[in-house]
């Protein structure tokens, strides 16, 4: 599903990680600093490795002895950032229905219909992203990279921005969208209690280098 | 007093015209330079800088007689447009448009230019993620949130073209019913005896124009910060 083995050099920082993936959630596990931002803004094109692969769903994104580098907006990826970044001069409803449009996919009234009951965002969609509170943000900012349809979805730190209780408000939409979604995850956290909940498998980055790999065990 | 004489409304249905003319002409053109200074760094970037607000500090007399120079039957690009496309400036409505756009240009830049360097590139960001090349990017994202910014400098941009006086009657004249705009008019009425009274009126329809422009400018403004912040 996804292979990684690159190698960055990020001023004094360097980050070297190799890894082969099949799970469903790959937890990503590391304190700040880590590299585990560089590394997921590798896999989605955002950042360009000095040297090695990335291959998603079997497609080579990043080779870069053979010159590969396909653009983020080529890789059929979705993104959450910890930020959220929904457009503000969009409505919820046009943020989600965005990635849609640009990939100039048909529209598909059951899964946008399921996508927003699984999240909970349906009395949200006539309003705009300065009036939403920062667990509404995280939710229509996960439904709108879902709605493009990508092959993995990418999260990093989706619920740092958010406080203790707002973080328990969000979780159990994450599971549910691990167990009914079918999108392979990358999962970024430096809070062992989210991954165990969430991650079928971990990395775990120390100082820019995969320290363990496996179950969920690792994290103990 | 107030009677305004058909002659006038020559002179300002003609500046109306020019302004609209050149502001709509180098709207594109200073969206794409905006654009070039905010995001990009390049070899020249700072001269390039310099020629763009070259109007606005260089005597306008100077300008116009480069115009002339240059747009003029003989100039280089002057010749070149009247044979080959039969587009003529010297003496003509056209010129002053011509001449309205290059003075206005860098009022018109700068709003543009502000609000592109204020978009979070990050939301950018996001945009690729959700599968949009750049170019949509640009249109989708980057544009509508400077929308503001670029409807500010169009109007700033049509404020200075309206009451140009300088470079356009040193490049085309002062031709009443052809070249002769508010400013020109009032130039040529107040060397008048018993211009004064026309004169006055043209002036406050000057400073009523000017006036207008500024506040939307500045609405405009208000509207952009608005929207950035998402409400």
């Amino acid at each position: 599903m996804l292979r990684v083995d690159i190698e960055k050099q990020l001023g004094e920082f360097s980050l070297q990680a190799t890894f082969t993936s099949e799970g469903r959630v790959i937890g990503l596990f590391g304190a700040s600093g880590a590299g585990k931002s560089s590394l997921v803004n590798m896999i989605a094109g955002l950042l360009r490795p000095d040297r090695g692969t990335i291959v998603i769903d079997g497609e080579t994104v990043d080779d870069t002895a053979a010159g590969i580098h396909v653009p983020t907006y080529r890789r059929r990826i979705g993104y959450v950032f910890q930020d959220a970044r929904l457009f503000p001069h969009l409505n919820v409803a046009q943020n989600l229905d965005y990635g849609r449009r640009m990939n100039g996919l048909a529209p598909d009234p059951a899964q946008h219909k399921r996508i927003i009951d699984l999240l909970d965002i349906g009395a949200l969609l006539d309003r705009r992203p300065g009036k939403l509170s920062g667990g509404e943000r995280q939710r229509v900012a996960l439904g709108r990279a879902l709605l493009s349809k990508p092959r993995l979805l990418l999260l990093d730190e989706p619920l740092g921005a958010l406080d203790e209780g707002r973080k328990l408000e969000i979780l159990p939409y994450l599971v549910r969208l691990r167990d009914e979604a079918n999108v392979p995850m990358v999962y970024v956290s430096h809070d062992v209690a989210e991954l165990r909940q969430l991650a079928t498998q971990i990395v775990m980055l120390k100082q820019g280098r995969v320290t363990s790999f496996g179950g969920v065990k690792v994290l103990t | 007093m107030l009677e305004i004489s058909p002659a006038e409304w020559t002179a300002i249905l003609l500046s109306l015209r020019v302004a609209v003319i050149a502001t709509l002409v180098a709207t594109p053109f200073g969206i794409a330079l905006a654009w070039l200074l905010a995001r990009h760094d390049f070899w020249g970037k700072s001269f390039l800088d310099a020629v763009v607000h070259l109007p606005l500090v260089l005597p306008p007399v100077v300008t116009g007689y480069l115009l002339l120079l240059t747009f003029g039957r003989k100039g280089l690009v002057g010749g070149f447009l009247a044979e080959y496309l039969g587009i003529v400036f010297a003496f003509r409505w056209t010129g002053a448009a011509l001449a309205c756009g290059v003075m206005s240009f860098p009022l018109l830049v700068r709003p543009m230019r502000l609000s592109i360097e204020a978009i979070d590139r990050r939301l950018e960001q996001a945009a690729e993620t959700l599968g949009a090349a750049p170019w949509k990017v640009f249109f989708t994202v980057t544009l509508p949130l400077a929308l503001p910014g670029v409807l500010a400098g169009m109007v700033l941009g049509f404020a200075k073209a309206i009451g140009e006086f300088g470079a356009t009657i040193t490049f085309v004249s002062n031709i009443p019913g052809e070249t002769q705009t508010i400013s020109s008019a009032i130039y040529s009425l107040i060397q008048t005896p018993d211009g004064d009274a026309a004169a006055g009126r043209l002036v406050i329809i000057s400073i009523v124009l000017a006036m207008g422009a500024l506040i939307a400018a500045e609405w405009f403004a208000r509207r952009a910060t608005k929207r950035l912040h998402g409400n």
